[in-house]
């Protein structure tokens, strides 16, 4: 149990240093990379319950900025299994349901509820890898810098940059009493529900007290109320070029049928 | 230059539970001196360094810093010219990045773009830390966590500079860095410490504080070689000044030779 809490611990730590390489897509402006994953994420969100196949050339920008940003394509879709549970709750009492069958497939009658099962966890897969690949090309406070510089309150952009600062804090924190406790308890004594329960009671007392001595140590550096940065990313033409290839791509994939004109051209072809 | 004075007159601290931290503490630091506090777990040292920028206010007495005495109107001006380093580094660093953090104070100063980079890379250069400055605070080890919370400080150019135990949890090499990067400093220096060796080595003067209240302050050297006096306080003499002391079994057997028939 403590092994694979530790062994998380580290894993956390992994789409930091990948955030920290230097590539064309590391280099671009945090907020063309924001706006575009949301333009994107809204476009897969947007098909109807029963698209599939207007799905599928979507998978192109994920296996783009795999391939430009040098990223792990394994290391991003193991932490998009680790949560695929969540989609497939959602989705997983479509095809009780909905028993219509819809197609056959070589025989085979498919009822309704599988499709939209199906479609629900590709649109899981794509919306989700874009978002981590998001933050393993932009770091987590490039993203923060860029939704204040987009207009989002600072009140909740310093709320995520303290999140990101201390997460890495608090979990060594409650990695070390987990180790003291699993260091005095025997055969499952110690182990209980009332232990942990007391356990967590302190982390948090531990953590307004944290919270209390970072906020005078703010103070001591003249605080009064708002993070001031010294930020020197540019907007620059290529942005501009590539956010509008992008909306113009997503545009393409979503009205006309691609699949289907890849279809009849190689069917006309041969 | 009256501007860089300490002083504390008769100061008294209790804390909201009730405890009397400090029961009239007075002593007054003038610029450019280098002073040690020691004192026993609980002797009232963190509570003493807490005054000095006014997070705690006294709640009898006063403190002076340079021409302002400490109000709460006075804070924000106090603030300005006494730089605290507190103990945990990870109090200290809450920004995402290394030059963030340095950036933090000189920003709230108000000054601009261009001459807070040049304070930023200035302050990082002085503590060695340059090629950290693009770093995020939970990729440091200890050591470098410390340099840097120093820097954060001395970014903002204060006149008196404070730390609570900055040699707390430092590997030895890391330790002698700090040692030597204080003793280039000519800012006044108030530091609060157990390690009695880095106290010898980093201030001419020194203070005990036992119980609330200032029980000897005078020069380092007179004060950490008085025995008596320092374990009164519960305190001990500096490790370097210690002879090491034989181990009792050698003793025995040389004893037993000795002893004639």
């Amino acid at each position: 149990m403590t092994m694979a809490f530790d062994r998380e611990y580290f894993h956390l730590g992994v789409l930091d240093l990948l955030s920290r390489r230097d590539t064309c897509v590391h280099r671009l402006d945090p907020r063309t990379k924001v706006i575009a994953t949301l333009l994107f994420i809204v476009t897969v969100v947007s098909f109807p319950k029963y698209e599939i196949m207007g799905l599928l050339p979507f998978l192109l920008f994920p296996v783009l900025v795999f391939g430009l940003g040098d990223i792990p394509v394994w290391l991003i879709l193991k932490k998009v299994l680790l949560v695929s549970p969540f989609a497939a709750f959602i989705g997983i009492f479509n095809p009780v349901f909905d028993t219509e069958p819809m197609v056959t497939v070589s025989g085979i009658a498919v009822s309704g509820g599988w499709i939209s099962f199906l479609s629900v966890m590709l649109r899981f897969l794509l919306t989700m890898t874009s978002v981590l690949l998001l933050i393993a090309t932009t770091s987590f406070p490039g993203i923060c810098h860029a939704l204040r510089r987009l207009g989002m309150p600072e009140l909740f952009t310093s709320q995520l940059l303290f999140l990101y600062r201390y997460l890495f804090v608090l979990v060594e924190e409650g990695m070390r009493m987990v180790r003291a406790r699993d260091m005095r308890s025997f055969r499952g004594k110690g182990q209980d529900v009332r232990v942990f329960v007391s356990l967590v009671g302190t982390l948090f007392l531990r953590t307004m007290e944290r919270a209390e001595r970072i906020y005078h140590a703010m103070l001591s550096r003249g605080f009064t109320g708002s993070m001031r940065f010294v930020r020197t990313v540019r907007f620059r033409a290529t942005d501009l070029a590539l956010l509008a290839a992008v909306a113009a791509v997503l545009y393409a994939f979503r009205v006309y049928d691609i699949v289907g004109a890849v279809g009849r051209q190689t069917e006309r072809m041969f | 230059m009256s501007h860089h004075l300490v002083e504390f007159e008769n100061v008294r601290f209790r804390y909201p539970d009730g405890t009397e931290a400090l029961k009239g503490a007075s002593f007054r630091i003038t610029h450019g001196e280098s002073v040690g506090i020691i004192g026993a777990n609980g002797a009232g040292k963190s509570t003493l360094l807490m005054q000095m920028n006014g997070y705690m206010l006294p709640s009898a007495g006063t403190v002076t810093i340079g021409d302002l005495q400490l109000t709460k109107k006075t804070r924000p001006e106090i603030r300005k010219k006494v730089g605290v380093v507190f103990q945990n580094p990870d109090d200290q660093l809450f920004m995402p990045t290394v030059h963030d953090d340095v950036a933090f104070g000189p920003l709230n100063l108000g000054m601009h773009a261009e001459k807070v980079q040049e304070r930023v890379l200035t302050a990082l250069r002085t503590v060695g830390c340059l090629d950290l400055r693009e770093k995020p605070p939970h990729r440091l080890s200890g050591g470098q966590k410390r340099a840097v919370s120093i820097a954060t400080v001395i970014a903002m150019d204060p006149d008196i500079l404070v730390m609570d135990e900055p040699s707390s949890n430092l590997d030895p090499k890391s330790r002698r860095y700090l040692m030597n990067l204080l003793k280039k400093f000519e800012h006044t220096k108030i530091v609060a410490a157990h390690d009695l060796d880095f106290i010898l080595e980093v201030c001419r003067r020194c203070l005990v504080i036992h119980d609330g209240r200032i029980v000897a302050d005078g020069p380092a050297g007179e004060i950490l070689t008085d025995q008596s006096l320092l374990e009164e306080n519960n305190l001990e003499l500096p490790l370097s000044l210690q002879s090491r002391s034989v181990p009792e079994s050698v003793v025995a057997r040389f004893d037993r030779r000795q002893v004639p028939e």
